[in-house]
Order: C-alpha cells, then sequence, then structure tokens
C-alpha cells in the first residue's frame, strides 16, 4: 500500500518537475542518446530548447535547421545527449538536409527518437511517423502545437493513437512550456525500458516485395552481421537506392556506425 | 580473402536487380501509397474536427493579400520600408547618448588614468586612441539600430512572413534558372551571410545550391545596414527636404536591399545560362500557418541570439582593426604615414569610382568585418585631412555627438551626393567578409568556387560604381 504511495509519487510530473536539469551543451558521460525528428517547422527546436535550456534559434519557417544541434539534460539522475535534426518529410528522399535526418536515425541508433508532429496536421506527419516506426522501435510521439489544433477545433484522442502506433503518445505545446514534464517521463520510460514500444509497422508489401526484402536480408547479414536495421536497408537496395549500393559495393556498410559514420557524411556536405 | 568477399557484395546487387524485376516498376509508389493509406486510417481513427471550414478563414485571408500577385510584392516593400523607417528613427538618440558616454566622457578619462600612471604615450595611444575607440564606435554605432531591427525581423520570422516572401519570390527565381528556396537563403543572408550560406543545404541540387552560395552576399548582412542607414541619414536625409528626411533614407536603403536582390536574380540567370547550366529542379514549400508572434521571449532571444552575437564579433574585430589603423597612421617613413602613402597613392583610382583613396582602405582594412568600415574610414579621413583638432590625434577612430559632425567631416573630406551613394552601393556589391569566404569554402570545399564568389562581386561593384561615376559627371 505505502510503496505504491511511493511509486505513484515518483511517477507523478508534478513531482518531478524538479528532476530536470537542462545541461546545455554539457554534454559528457551521458546514458542515452535521444533523436529529435519530425516534419519541417513543427517546432524541434523549440522542444530541443525547453528540453537543454539552449537557445538554439526558432523560427516560423521550414527547413531552419539544416545541421545537427546537439544538447543535454539530467533527468531523475539519467544523462540524456539530445540531437536536434533537420525536419524532413520522408526517409526515403535523398536531399543533404532530410539525409542527416535519416542517416542518423538509421545508424545512429539513438536510444529513444521523439518524433515531433504538428497535431493540426496529423494525418501528413504520420506519413513520416510511420516510416520512423519502420526502422526504430523505441519511440515516443510528441503531439507538439496542441493550442493550434485547439484554436482549430481538432480533437486527438492521444490514447487511441497511442494504442494504435504501439508507442507513448503526449501532447505540448512546447512555445508555452506545456506538456514538457510529461513528454520527459515518457522519454525516461521508453530509454530505461519501463515502457515497451510495440511500433506499428505498415501494412503493405505484397507477398513478392516480402519475399524478395527476406532474401536480401538473409544476404546482407552474411556480409555486414552487424548491420542496424537491415530491413530498411533491404528494401532501399531493392528500390535502387545508389548510396546503399555503394556502401555495400565498397564495404562501408559494415562499419555504419554512430561514430564513423557521422563525420564522413559531414563532408561529404 | 577479399577477392571472395567483393564477388559476395556484388552478388548482393546483382540479386537485388533481378529481385527489382520481379516486383515491377511502380514499387515505389505502390509503398507510398500504402504509407499514405496506413496514416489516414490512423488519423481518421483519433482525430475529430468540429466546424471544419471555419477556422482557417484569418489565415486565408491574409494569405490573399500577402501571397497575391497584385499586392504581393508592395505589401513586401511596405513592411520592409516601415522596418527601416522605425529602425533609423528610433535608432538616432540612443546612438548619440551611447557616444556621449562611451566617447566624450570615458576615453578623455581614460587618458588621464593613463598619463596619471605615466603610460608611455605609444602603449596609451595603441590600446586606448587604437583598440578602446574602435571598439566604443562599434557599441555606439551599431547597437541601437541592431537592438531595433533584429527583434522586428525576428518577430516577422516568428509570426511566419518569411515563407510568404520566398512564395512570392519563387517564380522569380526559378525563371532566372534558380531555385525558388534561395528566395529563403537570401533571407537567411539578410541577418548573416554566414547563416546563409550555410542555409543553402536545403537546397538538393549541387548546381542551384552554388548559384545560392554565390549570390547570397547580395543579401545585405548585419554588418552592412548600419553603414547603409548612416550613410543614407547624412547624404540621402541631408538632399530633401527635413521633413522627408526620414522617410526618404529609409526609402534608399530599401532602395539598395531591393538592388541587391534584383542583381542576386541577375547573377543567378547570368550562372545558369553560362557555367552552371541546368534546369531549375521544383520544389513543395509548405506554408506554415501565422502564429501569434511571443513578443517577449522574441525579444529576448533576439536580443541574446542575434544582437549579442554580432555586437561581439564586431568588437572582436574593431580591436584589432583599431591597433592596425592607430599603426599604419603612426609609423612614418620620412614624415608621411604609412597609410597616407597608400590615399595619397590610390586617390586617383577611388576618384575614377566615385570613391576616394580612403574608402579604399578602409575596405582593405575592414576585410575582416563589415562592421568597421566606417569607423575606419571616419578616422583614415580626418588623418589626411589633418584635422587633428577634431580627433585627439593621428589614428584615432573616434565618435561625434551627432550626425551632423559626422556629415561634416565628411563634407571636409571633399565628399558629396555621389561619393554617398557610390559607397551604398560598393557596401552592398564587394567581396563577403573574411567568415564568409571561410564558409563558402567549407561548404563548396572548392578553392574554384570560393574564388568566383569572393571576386565576382568586387569586380561588379567596381564596375556598377564606375558607371554610375561616369554617368554622374556626365549629368
Amino acid at each position: 500500500m505505502s510503496n505504491s504511495l511511493i511509486h505513484n509519487c515518483e511517477t507523478c510530473p508534478a513531482h518531478n518537475v524538479g528532476n530536470l536539469t537542462k545541461l546545455g551543451i554539457n554534454m559528457d558521460n551521458f546514458d542515452f542518446v535521444v533523436a529529435l525528428a519530425g516534419n519541417p517547422n513543427t517546432g524541434k527546436s523549440t522542444v530541443f530548447n525547453a528540453l537543454t535550456g539552449l537557445k538554439q534559434h526558432t523560427g516560423n519557417w521550414p527547413g531552419k535547421t539544416v545541421t545537427r544541434a546537439e544538447g543535454g539534460f539530467l533527468y531523475n539522475n539519467k544523462k540524456f545527449k539530445l540531437v536536434d535534426l533537420p525536419g524532413t518529410y520522408s526517409l526515403l528522399s535523398t536531399s543533404t538536409d532530410e539525409e542527416v535526418a535519416r542517416n542518423f536515425v538509421l545508424f545512429g541508433q539513438p536510444d529513444v527518437t521523439i518524433i515531433v508532429v504538428d497535431s493540426s496536421r496529423l494525418e501528413r506527419n504520420l506519413n513520416l511517423v510511420l516510416q520512423v516506426l519502420e526502422i526504430t522501435n523505441r519511440a515516443v510521439l510528441c503531439l507538439n502545437l496542441i493550442d493550434e489544433a485547439k484554436r482549430h477545433s481538432i480533437i486527438i484522442d492521444e490514447r487511441k493513437l497511442s494504442k494504435d502506433l504501439g508507442i507513448p503518445v503526449v501532447p505540448t505545446s512546447a512555445r508555452y512550456d506545456e506538456g514538457i514534464n510529461e513528454l520527459l517521463k515518457m522519454i525516461y520510460e521508453v530509454a530505461t525500458g519501463a515502457f515497451v514500444c510495440k511500433p506499428y509497422k505498415i501494412k503493405t508489401e505484397s507477398k513478392q516485395v516480402k519475399n524478395a526484402v527476406e532474401k536480401l536480408k538473409g544476404k546482407l547479414l552474411q556480409a555486414f552481421p552487424k548491420l542496424p536495421n537491415v530491413n530498411w536497408v533491404a528494401l532501399r537496395l531493392l528500390e535502387g537506392d545508389q548510396e546503399i549500393i555503394n556502401a555495400i559495393r565498397s564495404g562501408d556498410l559494415g562499419s555504419l556506425e554512430i561514430k564513423n559514420f557521422i563525420p564522413l557524411l559531414e563532408e561529404q556536405t | 580473402m577479399e577477392n571472395i568477399n567483393n564477388t559476395y557484395r556484388e552478388s548482393i546487387i546483382s540479386e537485388a536487380t533481378t529481385l527489382r524485376w520481379e516486383v515491377g516498376e511502380n514499387f515505389h509508389d505502390s509503398l507510398m501509397e500504402s504509407i499514405y493509406k496506413n496514416a489516414s486510417e490512423i488519423a481518421a481513427h483519433s482525430v475529430t474536427q468540429k466546424n471544419k471550414q471555419q477556422n482557417h478563414t484569418f489565415d486565408q485571408k491574409l494569405d490573399k493579400i500577402i501571397t497575391s500577385r497584385m499586392f504581393g510584392f508592395p505589401a513586401m516593400f511596405i513592411v520592409l520600408a516601415v522596418v527601416f523607417w522605425v529602425t533609423i528613427i528610433g535608432s538616432n538618440a540612443p546612438s548619440a547618448m551611447l557616444a556621449s558616454v562611451l566617447i566624450d566622457k570615458f576615453h578623455p578619462w581614460l587618458k588621464e588614468i593613463a598619463a596619471a600612471i605615466s603610460t608611455p604615450l605609444w602603449i596609451s595611444g595603441l590600446l586606448i586612441d587604437g583598440a578602446y575607440l574602435g571598439m566604443a564606435w562599434v557599441v555606439s554605432v551599431m547597437l541601437p539600430p541592431m537592438a531595433i531591427f533584429f527583434p522586428l525581423f525576428t518577430l516577422l520570422e516568428d509570426f511566419g512572413y518569411l515563407p510568404r516572401v520566398s512564395f512570392n519570390m519563387d517564380s522569380l527565381f526559378r525563371k532566372a534558372g534558380a531555385h525558388g528556396k534561395q528566395a529563403l537563403t537570401m533571407s537567411m543572408g539578410f541577418g548573416c551571410n554566414v547563416a546563409g550560406v550555410i542555409a543553402t543545404r536545403v537546397i538538393d541540387s549541387p548546381r542551384e545550391r552554388l548559384i545560392a552560395i554565390i549570390t547570397n552576399n547580395f543579401a545585405l548582412c548585419n554588418g552592412r545596414w548600419p553603414t547603409q542607414i548612416l550613410i543614407a541619414t547624412i547624404f540621402i536625409g541631408g538632399a530633401v527636404p527635413g521633413y522627408l528626411a526620414g522617410i526618404a533614407s529609409a526609402g534608399a536603403v530599401v532602395g539598395v536591399a531591393l538592388l541587391g536582390v534584383v542583381l542576386s536574380l541577375v547573377v543567378s540567370w547570368g550562372l545558369s545560362r553560362t557555367v552552371l547550366k541546368g534546369e531549375a529542379s521544383t520544389f513543395s514549400l509548405e506554408l506554415p500557418p501565422y502564429r501569434p508572434p511571443r513578443i517577449l521571449r522574441t525579444l529576448y532571444t533576439s536580443l541574446i541570439d542575434r544582437t549579442a552575437i554580432v555586437l561581439w564579433r564586431a568588437v572582436i574585430f574593431a580591436v584589432p582593426a583599431g591597433l592596425v589603423i592607430w599603426l599604419v597612421s603612426n609609423i612614418t617613413i620620412e614624415g608621411i604615414s604609412l597609410a597616407e602613402y597608400f590615399i595619397n597613392w590610390s586617390n586617383p583610382f577611388g576618384l575614377l569610382f566615385g570613391l576616394n583613396g580612403v574608402i579604399l582602405l578602409a575596405y582593405i582594412i575592414a576585410i575582416p568585418a563589415n562592421e568597421i568600415v566606417i569607423p575606419t574610414i571616419l578616422m583614415l579621413t580626418v588623418l589626411t585631412l589633418g584635422m587633428n583638432s577634431v580627433g585627439a590625434g593621428d589614428g584615432v577612430m573616434f565618435e561625434l555627438e551627432s550626425v551632423n559632425a559626422t556629415a561634416d567631416i565628411f563634407k571636409a573630406g571633399g565628399w558629396t551626393l555621389l561619393t554617398g551613394i557610390n559607397l551604398m552601393l560598393f557596401s552592398l556589391i564587394h567581396n563577403p567578409c573574411s567568415t564568409t569566404i571561410y564558409t563558402i569554402y567549407k561548404e563548396t570545399r572548392s578553392l574554384k568556387w570560393t574564388t568566383v564568389s569572393a571576386l565576382l562581386p568586387v569586380v561588379m561593384g567596381f564596375i556598377i560604381t564606375f558607371f554610375v561615376a561616369q554617368i554622374w559627371r556626365l549629368i
């Protein structure tokens, strides 16, 4: 009885307000890496600033963040490194700014990916959400700009949505610092494994495609046993993504890890 | 072993090619289709919207005006003109106040202290007359306009106006063979060309990205706004009746800024017809909803983010520049300083372009930062005129209590309306600052294109000022 009371207190957002320490750019010895992904102009940088206390320049236009920005915060005695990615509509395209986001989620292997969406344009934003859920198992959906959605009389049942997507869904209004504590709590739970995500997988490909992907997956794993997201790589290979083909040909695909992949990428840009 | 691996990897690729034929060509489309279908099902399940039509009407009405063919451009000019007018009118008094504190009170006071502890003359000259005054000048002339201009600009950005500007200009840029998003990177350049050059990463095609990088310099950066504003106030504002001065000088600054936009279109057109040939690619630009700006937060972040950072950069560059100016005007050969040698030698060239030797030397000293052009010019003018009663001695960057006194210096230096106009033009059209040049190199990794980006504008600047000067003299 008393145990559960204490437990309830600890998980209550009100209790945890004091547990957030904004660390700015101090990111030494972090426990978890968290990525911020989402469509352009959904407020990723605003969420980033709210969590880290940094003053990344924000602005009301798509495509403002073109490089990665990093910051840190401390929550419940765990150190998080937060990476703000450029906005992207899709993970299937090939432009330089979208590539940064795509490659980080794909090969950077963040512990948690926060997908920030514009609540008043949920359906369109979900296209990216579904693609991100294809390549990661640990994600939190941040229903940002919820105030704007309300102004437009849009009501979102976040519990239904959470059940459908299989990940936590948190309504926020980062411009007004609303919902940030709930967001932190869910990031923490997903990172520590307290919340186990069962992400929605796109119901799609014909049997033919499925078989083809399986075949390629088998072959890829034989050549690159440690390859993360082999499913996605196989899909892209099947589509004829030249970048993936080059990486296979040169053998670089095997060494695509967070540390040696990102500098390689920055040289190219 | 390595060979076996190679063969195996090649076999993966060839297998993928075979499979691609089996699954059919429109596999990508069908994948996208199923993603859209899944997304719409999920959204339908959890989203409800009441009275669908009503709430977007404000946005739509405003967009009908702001992005219309008829009113889009006039609205843009008016918005810009109002921003500059407020900046020009608003920054006069605080500038004078800062100058009177930092220069009239603080500078003699520092000199007295230095004299009291018997500092050698050359040390107090170098540090107080050179470094300190350089910094003080930059603070008093740049801080007020920046503290007004940046928050206003940030409010516009926060409100959602910039993508609309980009939308209006998109077709112009595409006709010039450039990418429509270049309008956005240009807007970033209005703040700082370094930011503008980095922002070109949003452009996918390397050809169009290069065009955007090369032409970004034609967006007046904040290091050059104060020069434009001051010169316009003195020469344009001075050429019209007093009650029109504010509007005329604001109009002149808008005019120069628009000339920058036109040049950036013309150069883009030229490049895409010659060395960077190709078709313009299409893109979709999402117009974000108008959002009520958060005024207090915007004021805070634009003061911290932009104003303080830009000012700090200006101060960092002004201190060594102050030292250099003091040195070149105090190291003498046979009684004539190095600065005077250069000025006397280059003056005939300068006059050919409607400028003068002082301006040319100032632009060489100010390559690291556009912010210090005006203080350098003032100091050098006084030096060549031997107006030692105005400043405290050779090589002193000084401020004068009012814009009128600055105007007197210029006029004593033989400046005319033409000099003022051509300085405004040359300030728009010359090489980017050294930080921007370095950024261009980092982004393009190409010495060739970095050289082009640096030299093209300065050559154009000389050509344009030359023709303006010749035509002016004919009339």
